[in-house]
C-alpha cells in the first residue's frame, strides 16, 4: 500500500543505552502496516516541544515489519530536537513522521564496501552491515568512538555477527585513513557517516589516491527545508512567512494566491515565477546557469532565499 | 463497481477489440491543449484527476483478461521479452509487493492478498489464480517474482537500478511496446535508452527529467502521459516483430482510417522501491480508434489540431509520416473551429 506523509507512529519502547544514547522503537499508531525502510533510509520526525516544533531526521537502524528502530544521541549544541527526545519523549507518545526516505542506499556493483563511521554515525552503517552480512557481500567496517562508549558500541555491532567490524576508541591517527584506503582492492566503495572532520579526512584520502568520486558515498538527509524567510507577493499584495519545513510554493498556496505547479521537484518549470527583489537560493534543475545568475526567475517548489526577503511578481 | 471484462478480445490477426462508452470516457486523452511539444510533464501519481485512468495505482479495465492472455502469447513466442539482471532480485520482490498490495486495495472484488508474516496468499479472481508462497523465497513461486506478477498486470514494466548518479534499465517485462526493444536497451543508462528521441535532447528535457527521477521518493510516485499512433489495435508493436506490423501502415484508406487508426496512449508511472532503491517504471498502454475518440467533441477538435500542427521531426519519430495527412483530412470533419477547454477531460458525462 502506498502511504503518504505524515505517518502516525507511536513510541513503543525507549531504552537508555548510555547517558547520551537512547534507543527508540516506533510502531504504527493506526494499525496500518508500516512502509518499508531499506538500508540507509531515514525518518523525519515532527517533535513538538512546548516551545517549538522540531523536524529531525534519524537513520533507521533496523526495520522488522512492525517497527522501526532508531538510536538518538543527545548533542550539546543540537537544534533542540535530540534534547527533546532525551528529556521529554515518553513511551506511548504519538509522533508524526515522513515515510522512510532513502538518500544513502547501498548501490550495486561494488567488489567490496568499506564502511567508516564516527560516533552516532554508526546508525545507517548498522543497517548496511546487517544486510551485507546476510547477503554474504564482502565488507569491512571501521567505527571510531570515545573510550567511555566502547562497550555500548561493541554491544550494538554484536548483533550483526560479523568479524569484519572494528571499533576504535580514538580519533583516526594522521595518515591512518589513507593507509586504510590504500589496502582496499580495486572496485571498493566507501560509505561513511560521522563528524565533518572524519568525513573530510576520508574525502581527502580518496581524492589523493585517485578514487572515482562515485565510489565515495556519505549520508545525506533530505534538504527540503531551510532557514525561514519572508516573501512579498507584489501583485496580490501578500506578505508571507516561509517556515523552515515549508516550501515557498506551499506558502503561496496556503495564502490562497493562484500559482501553477506540476512536478513539485524543480524539473518541469510549471511554477516558474518572476523575481523582483532578493537573493534566491536556486535548488532546481530547470533554470540554466545564466538564468539562475540573472536572479530574475525562481522555482518556488524547491528554491529558497539567501536574503531575508524575496519579492515575487505575482 | 465491478468491471465488465471482455475476455474474448484479441490484439492480433482478427483484432476483436473495442472500447465501451465507459472505457472511452475514462480514456487518458494526452493533449492538455491544441498543440503538442515535449516537456517534463510529470505530476504526482495520486488518485483522481481528469481521467478515470488515474483512480487506481495500477489501472485495471475491461481489457484486463484479454491483455494478460496476449502477454502470455508474446512470451511463449519470445521469452526474452521478460529479462531481469541478477542483481535486481530485491527489486523483483519490491515490485511484487507493490503491485499485489495496490491491486488488492484498489480492486478488492477481484484481487486479495493475505499475509501471515512472510507467508502470503495471492488470489487473482479474473485470471483464476491462487498461490501461496513465502515472500523473499524465489523457489516458493512458479516464476521469478517480477515475471510472476507482471504477467498479471496490464502494461509494460521496466526496472531501473540507481547508481553513479544515473539510472540503468536492468530489467523489464515488455510485450505491449511502441517500437522499442528491452533486449536492445537492457543495461543502458538513462540518456542511452532515450538516444533515439528527437528534439527533446536539445531542450534538455532528459537532463532535467533524470535529476528529478534520481530524487524520486518512496511513497510519492509520479506519472506522465505519452502517446503515439498505431494501425489496428495491436499491443505488440515491437522492433522484433516489425515485419508483422510495419506493413499495416500501407493498409489505411480514407474509408477505413477512422476505425483502423488508433491513438496509443501510455500512462507512465514511476515508483521508488523501498528495499532495492530501484525505480519501477510502468508503461500502461491504452488504444482507442479515431472513431471512438471523436465521439467526444472536444477530443475530435483537439486531435485534429494537434496532428495538423505537429512538429515534423516528432511526426517522423512517431512513425506517422505515411498517413498523417490522411488522418488530418479525416479528422477535419470533427473540427468546427470552436475553442476547446484547457486540460484533458472529455467535458461530457455520457456519449
Amino acid at each position: 500500500m502506498i502511504r503518504h506523509d505524515p505517518l502516525m507512529l507511536r513510541v513503543s519502547r525507549i531504552e537508555s543505552l548510555s547517558p547520551t544514547l537512547r534507543r527508540i522503537i516506533l510502531k504504527s499508531a493506526d494499525n496500518e502496516p508500516l512502509p518499508v525502510a531499506g538500508p540507509g533510509a531515514h525518518l523525519s520526525l515532527t517533535l513538538a516541544s512546548p516551545k517549538k516544533v522540531y523536524r529531525n531526521s534519524y537513520s533507521v537502524v533496523s526495520f522488522s515489519g512492525d517497527h522501526y528502530e532508531l538510536i538518538v544521541r543527545r548533542v550539546e549544541d543540537s537544534r533542540g530536537g535530540s534534547a527533546f527526545v532525551h528529556e521529554n519523549l515518553k513511551e506511548g507518545d504519538l509522533l508524526p513522521s515522513t515515510v522512510p526516505l532513502n538518500l544513502f542506499p547501498i548501490q550495486v556493483g561494488s567488489r567490496k564496501r568499506l564502511l567508516i563511521g564516527g560516533g552516532i554515525g554508526v546508525t545507517p552503517l548498522l543497517s548496511f552491515a546487517k544486510v551485507l552480512q546476510e547477503n554474504g557481500d564482502r565488507f569491512e567496517m571501521h567505527q571510531f568512538v570515545r573510550e567511555d562508549e566502547k562497550a555500548v558500541f561493541e554491544n550494538l555491532v554484536q548483533g550483526v555477527g560479523s568479524k569484519n567490524i572494528h571499533i576504535h576508541t580514538r580519533r583516526p591517527k594522521e595518515g591512518e585513513i589513507q593507509a586504510l584506503l590504500e589496502e582496499q582492492p580495486l572496485g571498493t566503495s566507501i560509505y561513511m557517516c560521522g563528524p565533518d572532520g572524519l568525513m573530510a579526512a576520508v574525502d581527502e584520502a580518496a581524492e589523493t589516491l585517485g578514487w572515482p568520486e562515485n565510489h565515495v558515498h556519505r549520508e545525506v538527509f533530505g534538504a527540503a527545508g531551510g532557514k525561514p524567510f519572508k516573501a512579498k507577493l507584489a501583485k496580490s499584495g501578500c506578505e508571507l512567512e516561509v517556515g523552515e519545513n515549508q516550501s515557498l510554493l506551499e506558502a503561496i498556496e496556503e495564502a490562497g494566491v493562484p500559482i501553477n505547479s506540476l512536478c513539485r521537484g524543480g524539473a518541469c518549470g510549471a511554477c516558474m515565477t518572476s523575481l523582483l527583489e532578493g537573493d534566491p537560493e536556486h535548488r532546481d534543475h530547470f533554470l540554466n546557469n545564466e538564468e539562475k545568475d540573472s536572479g530574475k526567475l525562481i522555482m518556488p517548489c524547491v528554491s529558497r532565499a539567501k536574503s531575508a526577503q524575496l519579492v515575487l511578481d505575482i | 463497481m465491478s468491471i465488465a471484462y471482455k475476455p474474448d478480445e484479441t490484439f492480433r490477426d482478427d483484432f476483436v477489440y473495442s472500447n465501451s462508452d465507459t472505457a472511452i470516457l475514462r480514456f487518458p486523452f494526452p493533449f492538455i491543449e491544441d498543440e503538442y511539444m515535449y516537456s517534463v510533464n510529470i505530476e504526482p501519481h495520486v488518485r483522481g484527476g481528469e481521467t478515470g485512468a488515474f483512480e487506481a495505482v495500477f489501472d485495471v479495465d475491461e481489457h484486463y483478461i484479454a491483455e494478460c492472455r496476449e502477454r502470455a502469447m508474446v512470451l511463449e513466442q519470445d521469452p526474452n521479452r521478460c529479462m531481469v539482471l541478477p542483481h535486481m532480485m530485491t527489486a523483483q520482490w519490491d515490485t511484487l509487493e507493490l503491485i499485489m498490495e495496490s491491486l488488492a486495495e484498489d480492486y478488492p472484488e477481484d484481487f486479495t492478498l493475505e499475509k501471515d508474516g512472510d507467508a502470503w496468499t495471492w488470489t487473482n479472481r479474473p485470471l483464476g489464480i491462487k498461490d501461496s508462497f513465502v515472500f523473499g523465497d524465489v523457489d516458493s513461486l512458479p516464476l521469478e517474482p517480477f515475471e510472476y506478477i507482471t504477467r498479471q498486470a496490464q502494461g509494460d514494466f521496466t526496472l531501473q537500478d540507481q547508481r553513479e548518479n544515473n539510472l540503468f534499465m536492468d530489467g523489464g517485462m515488455v510485450t505491449t511496446q511502441a517500437d522499442w526493444s528491452l533486449e536492445f536497451d537492457l543495461g543502458m543508462s538513462f540518456h542511452e535508452w532515450h538516444g533515439p528521441v528527437p528534439v527533446a535532447h536539445e531542450i534538455n528535457v532528459f537532463d532535467r527529467a533524470l535529476q528529478y527521477l534520481l530524487r524520486l521518493q518512496y511513497g510519492n510516485p509520479v506519472r506522465r502521459l505519452n502517446w503515439t499512433m498505431t494501425v489496428n489495435p495491436r499491443l505488440d508493436t515491437s522492433p522484433e516483430n516489425y515485419p508483422i506490423w510495419g506493413p499495416d501502415r500501407t493498409t489505411l484508406t480514407p474509408e477505413n482510417i477512422g476505425g483502423k487508426l488508433h491513438l496509443r496512449v501510455e500512462l507512465q508511472t514511476l515508483f521508488r522501491l523501498p528495499r532495492s532503491n530501484a525505480i519501477l517504471f510502468g508503461i500502461r498502454c491504452y488504444l482507442a480508434s479515431l472513431d471512438e475518440l471523436t465521439r467526444v467533441p472536444k477530443w475530435g477538435r483537439r486531435l485534429h489540431r494537434v496532428l495538423r500542427d505537429l512538429h515534423p521531426e516528432i511526426a517522423e519519430y512517431k512513425g506517422t509520416t505515411r498517413y498523417r495527412e490522411m488522418a488530418v483530412d479525416y479528422l477535419s470533419q470533427f473540427d468546427d473551429g470552436e475553442p476547446t477547454s484547457p486540460g484533458i477531460g472529455p467535458d461530457v458525462e455520457s456519449l
